[in-house]
């Protein structure tokens, strides 16, 4: 009867690693399709403050991002410790604002263009009268909704 | 010799070592972050063509110096009772005409009603970024409270998470049409009137 005869079961087999390629490659396509490259450095001190009663900002495309804060060490030698405006990787005065709203504003397609956010992201030491030019520049391009960005959390973290 | 069958097969066992090296790379490299903040309307440039007359105790003027001070309706407060001097100014039912103010005092010095209540925020050109988002987060949450807490009882659920699933991209757009309208509703009760003003430039430093 050796036709029937019992096979061995000392062993188990071994489980197939054949498909284990495919599913890293599954999940290295999902990394890779929801990465984004940060396209611009921040030159810029950039804690921003605390606060609760926050609002996400969905749809990436249609925010526009304002960097306010003290330049960063390498750059105080140049621009000097007082807070400053990055716009794009470029250090800038509260003037050229208008103009970099328009022109990010036209890069955007036709009908994103009425629904845009302006996101200031504020250093939490810079002080207000930089921030109040920059609203007067946006109030004068008609950039009237503004996302003051900040972090999650207790609000009174702030004034420590 | 022989002319064997075919090319010889490429090892690809080290594939999966490979890819796994390309994975780690994208896992360190990727932040899948939202930001998130404060959202606000700043006032046209243009002023409105007709002056709009508002009686003085409508308006809750919050000042805020350049040492972080607050001055509230004309006294010095603490920061941590803004939201409650604030939800008090709203709710204060002047009038008699706001039927779902809780703890209106009635105080016929303070607003009329919700809907005519403007806060008005002023601050000076050396005010810390800080404090000020610190003032702004209570002055949108004595709203957010105020909101909430009729929300809660109209349609048993917070108005905060109400917007939120507004805002979201997933939500389908049967739900949304049904959310529009609850907030809209709230939205008429508690109008945020939160007004801005140019900052003052410091006098005499």
């Amino acid at each position: 009867m050796s036709k029937f005869a019992k096979k061995k079961s000392g062993e188990l087999p071994a489980v197939s690693t054949a498909s284990l390629p495919d599913i890293v490659f599954m999940l290295l396509f999902f990394f890779m399709t929801v990465t984004v490259m940060k396209n611009s450095d921040v030159k810029v001190e950039n804690v921003l403050p605390n606060a609760s009663e926050i609002k996400k900002l969905e749809k990436k495309d249609r925010v526009i991002t304002i960097y306010v804060g003290a330049p960063t060490r390498e750059f105080q030698k140049v621009f000097g410790t007082e807070s400053k405006i990055q716009l794009n990787d470029k250090f800038a005065d509260a003037s050229d604002v208008g103009d970099y709203i328009l022109m990010e504003r036209a890069k955007k397609p036709q009908e994103l263009q009425n629904v845009l956010t302006t996101s200031l992201k504020v250093d939490k030491n810079a002080n207000m009268g930089l921030i109040a030019d920059i609203k007067q520049e946006l109030r004068k391009v008609n950039a009237l909704k503004v996302n003051y960005t900040t972090y999650e959390g207790d609000a009174f973290n702030n004034l420590k | 010799m022989p002319r064997r069958a075919g090319a010889p097969e490429v090892n690809a066992g080290s594939m999966a070592d490979i890819a796994f090296l390309l994975l780690i790379f994208f896992l360190v490299t990727t932040t899948i972050e939202t930001d998130a903040g404060l959202d606000r309307m700043l006032p046209p440039i243009e002023p409105p063509e007709t002056d709009v007359v508002i009686k003085e105790k409508n308006i809750f003027q919050v000042n805020i110096n350049k040492n972080g001070q607050l001055l509230a309706d004309g006294e010095l407060i603490e920061l941590k009772d803004l939201r409650t001097k604030a939800m008090a100014f709203l709710e204060n039912n002047g009038d008699g005409s706001c039927n779902y103010c809780q703890s209106g005092k009635k105080d016929p010095s303070s607003s009329d009603n919700p809907t005519k209540a403007i806060i008005s925020l002023k601050n000076d050109r050396e005010t810390k970024y800080g404090t000020y988002i610190t003032v702004q987060n209570e002055l949108v949450g004595a709203y957010n409270d105020l909101r909430d807490r009729e929300s809660e009882r109209l349609y048993k659920r917070p108005f905060t998470a109400m917007e939120s699933e507004y805002i979201k991209q997933e939500t389908p757009a049967s739900v949304k049409e049904e959310l529009k309208e609850k907030i809209t509703k709230i939205q008429e009760m508690f109008p945020q009137k939160l007004s801005e003003a140019e900052t003052s430039s410091s006098g005499g430093s």
